[in-house]
């Protein structure tokens, strides 16, 4: 059994398979699961603040009948008065029997995995890894147009977002021809198109979606945020480029979906929303089901199998 | 067993010994790549703050590598960490163990799989860099370092980012 899950690409094809699998089973019916980690505590462990993610991993612990607990706020906790992460996590792993980490620094959870006997399920490291992110990305592409055959494009922030990091790194397990698409001065960074390269993959980057929307399953956006540019003016002229809007996908296969991890400002426009594209709500939603399938994988103890 | 003379073996022992003095217990680093005797200095910690006697050859001849330094260090022996950095900066380099002038040790330094505790990650974000009771570990790239925490590549002068 896989006791820590510190990034996207510790999961094989098969592990992302299996937790796909148990999501779906679990979205069908949440009811069979709801006393599956009767007993268990899970510590919900985050030095900085980030509400959604605590919160679906709170909803997943106690659909699945587990209770949780909560360090607060790195303000109220010892973390204010300069313990360290590994102390404050060794400390935890005597009480709970899973940890949940979300961190301010690149590579916490790795080092709060070196210090821990409890399973640890990385919930985002700084500009690191968010693996929950991308797993519950990969099970709505796949429950949508599927994960093999289909073509999948990347927009907006491709330079600074770790979840188009980290995505693009999981779809290289399957069969996706993946196209990037933003400025020329947030194109991916080498370290990223390495890997991809290492895994096979071609990286066909754009400058312009319309160069290949017509061709898309799938359009990931992501925001292009403010402070990569010198100035107001400069960032409104190449956000205004990577919106959408209903108009935009008229150009788009009728079934191509669009994505986005959330929160949007503005980059796509309310009136998407209405229309059969958007599934960037469920795939917020999604994030309980694979939560729930992750911890049960991890937790719950008559589970047939091992993990890769 | 035989005294040896503790810097190269054979031909140069003469010439060298006119340069570099011999040591009577601590480490002679032969072999190193000429121009990298002083970083070989730094990953060791030695500024000549630390009242440590050491002797620096520089550019002397060398059969195998045309010239090269050497660095002698009395009263030290190095941690397997330094020596695998050591061997990052200076991949021919001979690491000598002397014992009452006798070389007793004689070990060729080779690139290892990941290097700790010698190295800090780059990286001002990465936790390596709080206050946490680990080193910065690196995953040895052919081309850099990889941090095995955050990830970032160090390329270039690792001299540059050596731990305290
Ligand atoms: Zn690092």
């Amino acid at each position: 059994m896989r006791q820590q899950v510190i990034t996207a690409a510790d999961l094989s094809r098969a592990d992302v398979n299996r937790v796909l699998d148990r999501a779906a089973e679990i979205a069908d019916d949440p009811g069979a699961v709801d006393d599956r980690l009767a007993g268990e505590v899970v510590a919900l462990c985050f030095f900085e603040p980030s509400t959604r993610t605590r919160m679906s991993f709170e909803t997943a612990t106690h659909r699945l009948g587990g209770d949780v607990v909560d360090m607060g706020t790195p303000e109220e906790s010892s973390v204010a008065k300069g313990e360290s992460l590994a102390d404050t996590v060794r400390v935890v792993d005597g009480y709970a029997d899973a940890i949940v980490l979300r961190h301010p620094r690149e590579g916490a959870a790795t080092l709060a995995a070196e210090f821990v006997d409890a399973p640890l399920v990385n919930a985002g490291d700084g500009a690191g890894h968010h693996p929950t992110q991308t797993l519950l990305d990969l099970y709505t592409m796949r429950s949508t147009v599927g994960l093999d055959g289909v073509t999948v494009g990347v927009m907006g922030d491709l330079k600074y977002g770790r979840t188009v990091h980290s995505l693009a790194t999981a779809l290289t397990a399957f069969d996706v021809d993946q196209h990037f698409v933003s400025p020329e001065s947030l194109q991916l960074p080498p370290g990223v198109r390495l890997d991809l390269h290492d895994a096979g993959a071609t990286v066909r980057e754009h400058t312009d979606l319309e160069a290949v929307l017509s061709e898309l399953d799938a359009l990931y956006v992501t925001r292009i945020q403010r402070e990569r540019f010198p100035d107001e003016s400069a960032y409104r002229e190449v956000a205004g480029q990577y919106r959408i809007d209903a108009a935009t996908l008229e150009a788009a296969r009728d079934d191509m979906v669009v994505m986005h991890p959330l929160p949007r400002i503005d980059e796509i426009a309310p009136d998407v929303d209405d229309t059969d594209h958007a599934v960037y709500f469920r795939q917020a939603h999604n994030g309980v089901p694979v939560r729930m399938a992750l911890l049960d994988l991890m937790l719950a103890d008559d589970q047939g199998g091992e993990w890769e | 067993m035989g005294v040896s003379p503790n810097g190269d073996e054979g031909e140069n022992d003469v010439d060298e010994g006119m340069r570099v003095a011999r040591i009577r217990d601590g480490t002679v680093i032969d072999h190193v790549r000429a121009g990298q005797a002083l970083n070989v200095l730094r990953v060791l910690g030695i500024d000549g703050g630390g009242g440590d006697t050491v002797s620096v050859g520089m550019n002397v001849p060398s059969d195998r590598l045309g010239e090269k330094d050497v660095v002698k260090v009395e009263g030290r022996e190095l941690s397997q960490a330094e020596v695998d950095v050591i061997s990052l900066i200076a991949p021919d380099a001979t690491v000598n163990l002397i014992r009452d002038y006798g070389v007793v040790e004689k070990r060729r330094v080779s690139r290892p799989d990941r290097v700790a505790g010698v190295v800090s990650c780059p990286n001002p974000r990465c936790i390596t860099t709080a206050n946490e009771p680990v080193d910065a570990a690196f995953e040895v790239l052919a081309d850099g370092l990889r941090c095995e925490y955050c990830d970032t590549v160090v390329r270039g002068e690792i001299t540059d980012h050596l731990a305290e």
